[in-house]
C-alpha cells in the first residue's frame, strides 16, 4: 500500500498543491489557478525528471517542515529558498535548483522564501491526489482542487503513490532576479483617469500592500483620480489586469482572481513579467512602464526562450 | 453583434457589444460564447461572457491577438440553441448581522430600509452571467431607485451566502471572498457545489430568480 509519505510537522503559511492550472471554466466563475511562478514550477519538475504538468507543492514565505517515510526518493526545490535537510544527526544546508535525495526518516525543513514569495517542491514520482476539472491546483477560497481545496495543515500526511526509481543528478545555475519596473499595456478604461492620475500611474512608485495573496496584489501609493466613473459594468478579467477602485489604489489580479470585475482597468501586466511580479513581497516598491502590444509579444517570446533555454540546460 | 474588438493586455481579446445592458444584447453575447466554445480554437484558454462584453483569453505560445482577432472576425454564429429558463426562489435573511450595508444604502438611496427590502423582494430577476467567484449569479434588473455604486474600498472578506446589490444588479456570494457590493442579507442555500463537475452552478445564464425573506429562526434551521 502507501508506504511512502511525508508527515507534516509544520505546514507553513500557505502550502498548496499546484500544477499548470485549469482552463475553460471562467464562464462559471472558476479561475485558472495553477503555480503562481510558472518558470520555477517548470524547473522543479524538470529537475526531478517529471512531466511538465505534474503536481508540486507550492509554498509562500515560510514553507513546510516535512518528515519523510519510505523508499529513497529524488526531490528538488526551486525559487529563492532557504531550507535544511536533517539526516540523522547531520543537518545539511539545502541548495535550490538541484536534484536531492531523501531517505527514510529524513527531515526537510523549508524555512523561508527569503526576499521572494513563492517556492516549489517537486518529488520524482506522483503524489496521491484527487483532481478536479483535470487539475490538482488548489484554490483555497473556492475550496477547489486537491486536499479538499484546503492548504496543507499540521500533522497531516501526504501520501506518494509512485516513486520514479531512475534517480537523477541534475543541477542548474540560476539566480532569480527581482523586478522593479513592471511593464504594462494600457487597459480598456485608461481614459477614465485624469491626466494627473495617468502620470502618477506611470511615474510614481507604488508599494505592495500586506493585503496580497494568490487572488490579487493590492498596491498603495498616490491616489489615481478617476474622472469618468469609478465603476464599470461587470465584465471578464484575466490575470495581470490592474483595476483601480474608487479609493485610487491599484489592485493587480493574480492566478486565483475573480473571473468578473467591475472596477475600471487602467492597465494589464505583460505576460513576460508575470512570474516576477508574483514574487514581490509586501513592502516592495514597484513602478509601471508602458509598452505596446507588439513589444509585449516580443518580450514574451524572449521570456519563453529564456525559460526553454534553462530547461534545456537541466 | 460585436461592435469592436481590442486587446486586453497581450493575451486576451476584448469584444465589445456596446454600452447598453439588456436581455437581447446579453443573448447575443451568449451565442458568440457558445459558438466559440464549439469551434475549439487552438490556444484559446477561456471565454468569459458578461452583460455586453466577451473576453477571450489565450495562450501566447500558441496564438496571438491578430491571428485570433481574424478568426473571430470571420466567425459564423451558430443559430438556434435557445437558452432554457429555470426558476428559483432563494430564501434570504436580512437580520442586522447579515445586512452589512443596509445603512449605507439608506443613506445613498435616501430610502428607508423597509422600502428597500419591499422593492427588492417584489422583483423577478434574470441571470445575465455567472462568475467573479465560482457560481456567483449576476441578476438583473433592480428598480431604478435601488441602484447604488460599489463600496469605495472592496471588503477583504464578504461572508458566504451574502446577497449584494450594485447598480442595476443583485448577486449572491457563493463562498467567502473579497468583494465590493452592498450587502443586504444572507441565504442559507448552497448556490455552488464543486463536487458536481458537470453542473456545479445552481443558477445559470437565462434562469429566473426571486428572493423570499425568511426569519433568523428559519435561517438557522434551514435544510436543503
Amino acid at each position: 500500500m502507501n508506504k511512502n509519505y511525508f508527515e507534516i510537522i509544520r505546514a507553513g503559511i500557505n502550502s498548496t498543491f499546484q500544477d499548470l492550472g485549469r482552463n475553460n471554466l471562467y464562464h462559471i466563475g472558476i479561475p485558472f489557478s495553477g503555480a503562481m511562478d510558472n518558470r520555477n514550477y517548470l524547473l522543479a519538475n524538470k529537475l526531478t525528471g517529471n512531466n511538465d504538468n505534474d503536481p508540486v507543492i507550492e509554498f509562500a514565505y515560510q514553507g513546510p517542515n516535512l518528515k519523510y517515510h519510505g523508499d529513497k526518493i529524488n526531490i528538488a526545490i526551486t525559487g529563492d529558498v532557504s531550507f535544511k535537510i536533517k539526516k540523522g544527526d547531520n543537518l545539511i544546508d539545502g541548495e535550490c535548483y538541484q536534484s536531492l535525495i531523501l531517505e527514510n526518516d529524513d527531515e526537510l525543513d523549508i524555512l523561508s522564501t527569503n526576499k521572494s514569495v513563492y517556492g516549489y517542491l517537486a518529488i520524482s514520482g506522483k503524489f496521491d491526489l484527487k483532481f478536479q476539472w483535470s487539475s490538482c491546483s488548489t484554490n483555497t477560497k473556492a475550496k477547489i482542487g486537491s486536499n479538499n481545496g484546503e492548504k496543507l495543515s499540521d500533522n497531516q500526511k501526504i501520501t506518494i503513490k509512485e516513486i520514479n526509481n531512475n534517480f537523477v543528478n541534475r543541477k542548474l545555475n540560476y539566480v532569480n532576479t527581482k523586478i522593479e519596473n513592471i511593464r504594462v499595456i494600457k487597459g480598456t478604461n485608461f481614459n477614465y483617469f485624469s491626466e494627473e492620475g495617468k502620470k502618477i500611474f506611470f511615474k510614481n512608485e507604488f508599494k505592495v500592500s500586506k493585503l496580497s495573496d494568490r487572488m490579487g496584489m493590492r498596491l498603495e501609493g498616490k491616489k489615481i483620480e478617476n474622472i469618468v466613473d469609478t465603476n464599470i459594468r461587470s465584465e471578464g478579467l484575466i490575470k495581470g489586469v490592474i483595476q483601480v477602485p474608487a479609493d485610487g489604489n491599484p489592485i493587480i489580479m493574480l492566478s486565483d482572481h475573480g473571473t468578473i470585475g467591475g472596477y475600471p482597468k487602467i492597465g494589464v501586466v505583460v505576460s513576460a513579467d508575470y512570474d516576477k511580479l508574483v514574487q514581490l513581497t509586501p513592502g516592495s516598491k514597484v513602478k509601471f512602464q508602458e509598452v505596446d502590444l507588439s513589444s509585449a509579444e516580443t518580450l514574451f517570446k524572449l521570456y519563453d526562450l529564456e525559460t526553454q533555454n534553462l530547461i534545456s540546460q537541466i | 453583434m460585436i461592435k469592436n474588438i481590442s486587446n486586453l493586455g497581450d493575451a486576451a481579446l476584448y469584444c465589445d457589444f456596446g454600452k447598453e445592458v439588456n436581455k437581447d444584447i446579453n443573448t447575443q453575447v451568449i451565442k458568440y460564447f457558445k459558438t466559440i466554445q464549439k469551434k475549439n480554437i487552438a490556444g484559446v484558454n477561456n471565454i468569459t461572457p458578461s452583460y455586453n462584453k466577451l473576453i477571450i483569453s489565450f495562450d501566447l505560445k500558441k496564438i496571438n491577438f491578430n491571428k485570433l482577432k481574424k478568426a473571430i472576425d470571420n466567425l459564423e454564429i451558430i443559430k438556434g440553441d435557445s437558452i432554457q429558463n429555470k426558476r428559483f426562489e432563494i430564501p434570504v435573511c436580512c437580520e442586522k448581522e447579515f445586512s452589512l450595508d443596509i445603512k449605507r444604502l439608506e443613506e445613498k438611496l435616501k430610502m428607508k430600509e423597509e422600502k428597500i427590502y419591499e422593492s427588492f423582494f417584489e422583483k423577478e430577476f434574470f441571470c445575465y452571467m455567472t462568475g467573479f467567484i465560482a457560481g456567483m449569479p449576476f441578476l438583473g434588473d433592480l428598480d431604478e431607485n435601488l441602484r447604488a455604486k460599489r463600496l469605495d474600498t472592496p471588503r477583504v472578506k464578504v461572508p458566504k451566502g451574502s446577497i449584494g446589490l450594485t447598480e442595476q444588479f443583485a448577486n449572491i456570494y457563493t463562498f467567502e471572498s473579497p468583494g465590493g457590493w452592498n450587502i443586504i442579507g444572507n441565504t442559507p442555500l448552497n448556490i455552488f457545489d464543486s463536487t458536481k463537475e458537470k453542473e456545479p452552478n445552481l443558477i445559470n445564464p437565462g434562469d429566473l430568480v426571486t428572493f423570499k425573506r425568511i426569519s433568523k429562526e428559519k435561517y438557522q434551521n434551514y435544510h436543503e
